[in-house]
């Protein structure tokens, strides 16, 4: 009888911090920019600079530390991580070893209905790394620092995950916690959330863990579930094979959905961790953590219940809507410029939703603002416009946010209410359609149908629908 | 404590240094005496010192999170042995 | 040109219209360019720089922009501090080519009050030794006896002073880098507190011992060059506003009532008979102006050796791993890959002695030795500034030798490296507590050379050890050696 396994996986997800500045010298942490155009000598690890931290990323740290239910190291150091590549230019990384900002916390998640908490084992602060990109046509790699210095947490979880589902539903917790807190816009695609995963198996019922690799360069969801399922199966069939599981890194290809160790005789992994000594100790004093308490932001699960109880929101859309912040304030934002809540919601769930499918663009891309879809709504409220109108400007106000009052103006969009006139064009219609006229009168009801359709495309869509029916009624 | 061979080799991977066989022997040697001079702070009762980095209690030194540094390119890589298109070019580091 | 002046006393003289700033540099240079073949001490002569800059300072005189007391005065500046767009090369071969692209905060201060830089002065290759012989461009020699090391490891700026080549200096103390020089030439120099000047530009040995220091002919000097460059900078987060940094006002010839300790334990054996006899000379004479002077039990003497070295290596090896080869510096010229360039980079670049101390910081700090070594030394520390607070309820001054000898010759340590690291007991204590420490002449031995006298002050009192020194200064006159005296005709 063939085993049954167990997966166990615990995550270190690093997200950027959205300062400003980088953790410590004042370049911009913009993103793009050519090559070291966002760098000093500092950043750049030159001889006599020195780091001073930036303020920001304690409040930031701390904000993430006390939403996930950590503790607080209330006296916290540097270390300094020392090890050899070229996208570190100090060829150490001041990161946070023996006393990390955060300790202890947990977050709630929910699989398939069933709840259960994930903990978390600490959060430390620490530097990003510049970049590496290879050149080939002398066959080098190019070093740019425009990202090294730029403040990072590492979250670092306990084995509590069993499946790919729940690191999934993990990672989304992280994540919307982190952007409701505004701490970083944490994007797994442009790496502003990163996420590497230990995982080990073992068989169901025993008590120790298994041997753990951890797996890199993990870009989407996706990307993440395939990796898990491609690396249990891996370590099974290293089991079932009577091999053993090797304690090592591994680097994920999403497009051959295959990993390899990262393996060198000249990666001795030890890291040399010291007290950084050009850093002094941080001491977080109750009152600073009070402070940064009281202006925590509501979460999305105070938002959910608040959007049922106070806009009367089913409890689907308000799951929807608080989703991501970005939907959630374009939600709350139109509503506050007295749109109707459902009507709001119904056009974000719909319409936004059919949207960014199609384009397959994320929520956080969300270019349009909450005023141009009050106006919208407001339009369609006053039949100013009919709602297939509506439909086509709100297109164009996602596409490119116009003010849908100028452009319904502009294109002659609204909606026809001037009885002479829809009269003479219903006659016109008549009289251009006698065998349709015909089979209504001999009980064909659907015939209307028809008549009403070529009312409204003489009018170009304008025509008001219910004043085109009851005319064509009173003419029949 | 005796320093061996291999703690030699494992530390030039750490420092990148490469050391020439007469080199290795003086440092393991250096390295032995050292140790062995350094050792004599275990006669000293250390139980209960907490571990001291800085002799004054100076904390929460910090910047404001605002952008002081413009872009400073040209100066930056005037020091770069190679460079190319504004990066530093160094040996391939994929495989 | 009168080369015995002292820094404020030319300073005097630039003010006073009596010499022009440029005719001052010039002569200066002149009679360096000369010296120079002798000694030994710079590794950059800025002529041309300093000659512009001397214009430059004159007008800003001339305008009533510049009126402190060193506007116009030149200076040379330890070569492991960031001048912009001057070559800094710590002495090492990996830095042969690198020239900043800032200046350090301490030598901006010197600059923003009319400093002109003469050049920059030789050193142990990255401030590790105490002779000045590891220097990747040859040794310094002491003007004293050119067959003796000036010490170190800023024994560059300590020659360039006693050989009168600039009238002051900046040097930086790890484990006694500047007091050490300063005694084996016979000039003054101060390590002040840790964190009362800035770091930012100081190319790091040690990080949370360095400190950066004054060098010149006498303590007034030391005083008004140490006022100049102190402060809390903004760029260095170990850099504190303390008061009491009004050091001229300590400039008093009165030690009434001032306790001062000696350490029994700095007066054992290994210290030569010639240097105790000249340092209790001194506190005679102290006593004699009014002191009260008394020998106490310092303890843990022996043990701030061992862990200075376990501190120190393991903060360079850290610091030192920069010099990789991809942004500045030296790079080796043939390389097969990324690691292999590294390697060779470093192991070319670096010295026998730079190799060693990264050798054994790298192990101290390495997995599974961390806490035998590491911690265990930043727990004697602890317990080591706990014996000198202990020392400083009685006493405001400590009193005693700088080393245990004067200056050796070249070539003298250089073999046994722990007996090199054994001359520096009486001053790497002071770094690990953070101490401010001032170190004078109190005579010569024997063999002509000066002795060094040595007052340590509790955290951030410089001013009582330059009230000390000063006052016993007042008893003496300042000792020029025949080089700087035999090269004046």
């Amino acid at each position: 009888m063939s085993k049954v396994y167990e997966t166990v996986i615990g995550l270190e997800v690093h997200v950027e911090l959205a300062t400003k500045t980088k953790i410590f010298c004042g370049c911009s942490t913009a993103f793009g920019g050519a090559p070291n155009t966002h760098t000093c000598p500092v950043c750049t690890g030159m001889p006599g600079s020195l780091p001073v931290l930036n303020k920001e990323v304690v409040n930031k740290a701390i904000a993430v530390g006390l939403a996930t239910n950590c503790t607080i190291t209330q006296n916290c150091k540097f270390d300094r991580k020392n090890y050899f590549y070229p996208d570190n230019p100090q060829n150490y990384q001041i990161s946070q070893l023996y006393y990390p900002i955060c300790r202890d916390g947990k977050v709630e998640i929910c699989v398939d209905g069933k709840k259960k908490f994930v903990g978390i084992h600490e959060i430390h602060m620490e530097e990003d790394a510049g970049k590496l990109i290879h050149d080939p046509y002398t066959d080098s790699s190019l070093v740019d620092f425009n990202r090294s210095g730029v403040p990072l947490i590492e979250i670092v979880s306990e084995p509590d995950m069993r499946s790919a589902e729940e690191v999934i539903a993990y990672l989304d917790k992280l994540r919307t916690t982190i952007q409701y807190l505004g701490a970083s816009d944490c994007k797994l695609n442009e790496g502003s959330m990163r996420a590497d995963v230990n995982l080990s198996i073992r068989e169901v019922g025993a008590t120790e863990f298994g041997t753990r690799t951890e797996m890199k360069n993990l870009n989407s969801f996706k990307a993440i579930a395939r990796a898990i399922e491609n690396e249990r199966e891996r370590q099974i069939d290293l089991l079932e094979a009577g091999q053993e599981v090797v304690q090592e890194t591994r680097r994920w290809d999403d497009t051959k959905e295959y990993s390899y160790a990262m393996r060198s005789k000249e990666d001795a992994q030890d890291y040399r961790y010291f007290p950084d000594p050009d850093l002094v100790p941080i001491i977080i004093s109750d009152a600073w953590l009070e402070e940064i308490r009281n202006n925590q932001p509501e979460f999305r699960e105070e938002k959910m219940t608040r959007y049922q109880e106070e806009f009367g929101l089913p409890e689907y859309d308000a799951e929807i809507l608080t989703g991501t912040k970005k939907l959630a304030d374009i939600f709350e934002e139109t509503v506050a410029l007295g749109a109707n809540p459902k009507k709001v919601s119904n056009w974000l769930m719909v319409e936004t939703m059919r949207l960014l499918k199609e384009k397959e663009m994320d929520a956080d891309d969300i270019q349009f603002s909450a005023a141009n879809l009050a106006k919208l709504i407001q339009l369609a409220d006053s039949q100013a416009i009919n709602s297939s109108v509506a439909k086509e400007v709100f297109e164009v106000i996602f596409e490119k946010d116009i003010d849908p009052d100028q452009y319904v103006e502009e294109k002659g969009l609204k909606t026809v209410n001037d009885e002479g006139e829809l009269r003479a064009t219903v006659e016109k219609v008549i009289a251009e359609n006698p065998q349709s006229v015909e089979d209504y009168r001999n009980g064909k009801e659907k015939a209307i149908g028809f008549l009403v359709g070529q009312t409204m495309k003489a009018m170009k869509g304008k025509a008001n629908p219910g004043m085109v029916n009851q005319i064509l009624k009173e003419l029949l | 404590m005796q320093i061996t061979d291999e703690t030699i080799d494992y530390v030039g991977i750490l420092a990148k240094l490469e050391l020439s066989e007469e080199e290795k022997e003086q440092a393991k040697k250096d390295m032995t005496n050292m140790l062995e001079y350094v050792g004599k702070l275990n006669e000293l009762d250390t139980d209960g010192v907490e571990p001291m980095s800085h002799t004054f209690s100076v904390h929460n030194v910090f910047r404001e999170d605002v952008v002081v540094n413009g872009d400073d390119r040209e100066n930056m890589l005037k020091n770069a042995p190679e460079q190319k298109d504004g990066a530093y070019k160094v040996p391939k580091t994929f495989d | 040109m009168d080369f015995s002046l002292t820094a404020v006393e030319l300073g005097k003289k630039i003010k006073n219209k009596e010499i022009s700033v440029v005719e001052a540099t010039k002569a200066y240079l002149d009679s360096l360019e000369e010296k120079e073949k002798d000694i030994k001490a710079f590794v950059t002569i800025d002529r041309e720089g300093a000659l512009k800059r001397a214009e430059e300072v004159q007008a800003l005189i001339d305008e009533g922009k510049l009126t402190g007391p060193l506007a116009g005065v030149p200076v040379g500046i330890k070569d492991n501090m960031c001048v912009d767009g001057m070559l800094t090369t710590c002495s090492s071969k990996i830095l042969s080519n690198f020239k900043p692209t800032f200046t350090a905060t301490a030598v901006q201060k010197l600059e923003e009050a009319g400093a002109v830089i003469i050049g920059k002065t030789n050193m142990d290759e990255f401030a590790m030794g105490s002779t000045s012989e590891t220097s990747y461009y040859g040794a310094t020699k002491n003007p004293w006896d050119l067959d003796r090391v000036p010490g170190g490891s800023s024994g560059g700026s300590a020659a360039a002073v006693a050989a009168e080549e600039v009238p002051y200096a900046l040097g930086s103390d790890t484990g006694g880098s500047i007091r050490q020089p300063a005694g084996f030439c016979g000039v003054t120099g101060i390590k002040p507190t840790y964190g009362r000047v800035s770091r930012y530009g100081l190319i790091a040995y040690g990080s949370s011992l360095d400190q950066i220091g004054p060098l010149a002919k006498d303590v007034t000097d030391c005083a008004t060059i140490l006022e100049i460059i102190c402060g809390k900078d903004e760029k260095d987060s170990t850099s504190v506003k303390e008061s009491g940094d009004d050091f001229t006002a300590a400039l008093v010839d009165d030690v009434k009532g001032m306790k001062i300790g000696i350490p029994k334990d700095y007066f054992g054996a290994g210290l030569d008979p010639e240097v105790k006899e000249g340092v209790m000379a001194a506190a005679k004479v102290l006593e004699e102006k009014g002191a009260i002077v008394e020998e106490f039990d310092l303890s843990l003497v022996e043990y701030a050796i061992p862990a200075y070295y376990i501190i120190a290596s393991a903060e360079a090896s850290s610091n030192l791993e920069r010099f990789d080869g991809v942004k500045y510096g030296y790079r080796t010229e043939e390389f097969s890959d990324l690691h292999n360039m590294y390697k060779k980079t470093r192991s070319e670049g670096f010295g026998p002695e730079v190799k060693r101390r990264i050798m054994l910081g790298s192990f101290v700090l390495s997995s599974g030795y961390f806490d035998a070594y590491y911690m265990k030394a930043l727990r004697t520390k602890a317990l080591i500034k706990q014996a000198f607070d202990k020392a400083f309820e009685k006493y405001d001054v400590i009193l005693g030798p700088v080393a245990p000898t004067t200056a050796l010759k070249i070539g003298e340590s250089l073999s046994d490296p722990i007996k090199m690291y054994l001359g520096d007991v009486y001053t790497v204590s002071v770094n690990l507590a953070g101490l401010p420490g001032i170190c004078l002449p109190c005579g010569t031995d024997s063999k002509g050379l000066p002795i060094g006298l040595q007052l340590l002050g509790k955290h951030f009192d410089e001013k009582s050890i330059i009230r000390a020194a000063y006052a016993y200064e007042q008893t003496r006159s300042y000792e020029r050696p025949a080089f700087a005296t035999g090269k004046e005709a």
